[in-house]
């Protein structure tokens, strides 16, 4: 068999599967139109015995009536099932927003936290302080006090949007900062309305356990910074402890180093 | 596989690292740091990146310098830039969208509020 033939043998086998498909479909469909006109006999022969024979007309009238009502039933249903979803779909839209925005709240927290605890260098600690109240409370003008434990004082250690040095110190107990590192709370200004302009918005006391080791003053905010959030109470907390414990945790280490310099100073001398 | 290279000039290792923390929540980016803005113009220059997130106050190079050199290249004129900066006055958004930046935004940021902004830019879904 030559390779015309074999290629008009295969053409010819494609248009018989092709012919047989169709009539196969023109065979279901031809049984699918007798189903159909069954069925509209058979209605048509109800319809007919009903309009004749009234009983028939009151059970065909009560079948519909029936059916009716079932379907205006059914249809309250899915029209009260749409509307619990449509609550439904609010309220998980409202939990995704509070879910997303606790998840910021987190972010925030868990970021402040691990920075303060990123380094031991006492100079590195507190600019990380005032990186955490600038950039993530919005603090314009700010001031970390240090408190001194033999004569009670409060003194400027790090400060933003003014010198350090025209911070004034503090006596424990005296002005806003004092109080609020006396009682270990964090004072607001709107608490204290009968305080000077110059007393700062909010100080918050950093503490270690029970024992106060200075405070955080935040003096005005950012132009773009109306008022204080939820989160930057939590900030506010969280700057409280972390930073405390941050702070004192540079200090000792700078202290031990130091010490450490002089004893090794001293074994090379008496060794030499 | 990264589809999309995101820059973050920023000097303040708390902020690069909420805006990391945030931008990984989108699938397919790849975001690199840069700690001021001379960092920041020579990872631009050198490597691709489809958006540029910048602050305005570093020390070296400022924000706003970036932008103006960034803008000066032809081949970084169409990258999307969004500052996020503590200067919130007017005049300063003004400046900074003269110079080319796309979007503008003020701390205290949100981390929404900047994937949002990165999503339209980046027109991801």
């Amino acid at each position: 068999m030559s390779q015309r033939d074999g290629d008009l043998f295969e053409r010819a086998s494609e248009f018989l599967a092709m012919f047989r498909r169709g009539a196969e479909f023109t065979r279901e469909l031809v049984e699918e139109n007798a189903r159909l006109r069954r069925k509209l006999l058979e209605l048509e022969t109800r319809q007919n015995d009903a309009a004749q024979d009234p009983k028939e007309w009151d059970l065909l009238r009560e079948e519909l009536v029936t059916r009716i009502q079932g379907l205006e039933s059914e249809h309250q249903d899915a029209l009260d099932r749409l509307r619990s979803l449509e609550e439904e779909n609010r309220q998980f839209a409202q939990r995704y927003l509070e879910i997303e925005e606790e998840n910021n709240g987190l972010a925030n927290l868990y970021v402040a936290s691990y920075q303060l605890h990123s380094t031991l260098d006492l100079p590195e600690v507190l600019r990380i302080v005032v990186e955490i109240v600038i950039n993530l409370i919005g603090a314009e003008v700010l001031c970390v006090y240090a408190l001194d434990e033999r004569n009670f004082m409060l003194s400027p250690v790090a400060a933003e949007g003014r010198e350090r040095a025209k911070f004034p110190n503090v006596a424990l107990g005296a002005g806003l900062v004092g109080v609020s590192v006396a009682r270990g709370e964090i004072v607001t200004r709107d608490a204290f309305a009968e305080l000077g302009p110059d007393e700062p918005l909010v100080s918050i006391p950093l503490r270690v356990g029970e024992r106060s080791i200075g405070a955080i003053a935040l003096f005005s905010l950012l132009v773009q910074k109306e008022k204080f959030t939820g989160l930057d109470h939590e900030l506010f907390a969280l700057l409280g402890g972390h930073a405390a414990t941050a702070i004192l945790a540079a200090q000792l280490h700078g202290q031990s180093e130091r010490k450490l310099n002089t004893m090794q100073g001293l074994i090379e001398l008496l060794t030499k | 596989m990264a589809r999309h290279r995101i820059l973050i000039v920023e000097d303040s290792p708390t902020m690069r690292q909420l805006l990391v923390f945030a931008l990984k929540r989108l699938q397919g980016v790849e975001v690199v740091e840069a700690k001021d803005g001379m960092d920041g113009l020579r990872k631009v220059t050198s490597d691709h990146f489809d958006l540029a997130l910048v602050d305005i106050n570093m020390p070296v190079m400022d924000g706003l310098k970036l932008i103006h050199l960034i803008r000066d290249e032809e081949s970084l004129k169409a990258m999307p830039i969004v500052v996020i900066t503590t200067e919130g006055a007017d005049e300063d958004r003004a400046r900074a969208l003269a110079l080319g930046a796309d979007e503008y935004l003020t701390k205290p940021v949100q981390a929404n509020r900047v994937l949002a902004v990165v999503k339209g830019l980046l027109k991801l879904a």
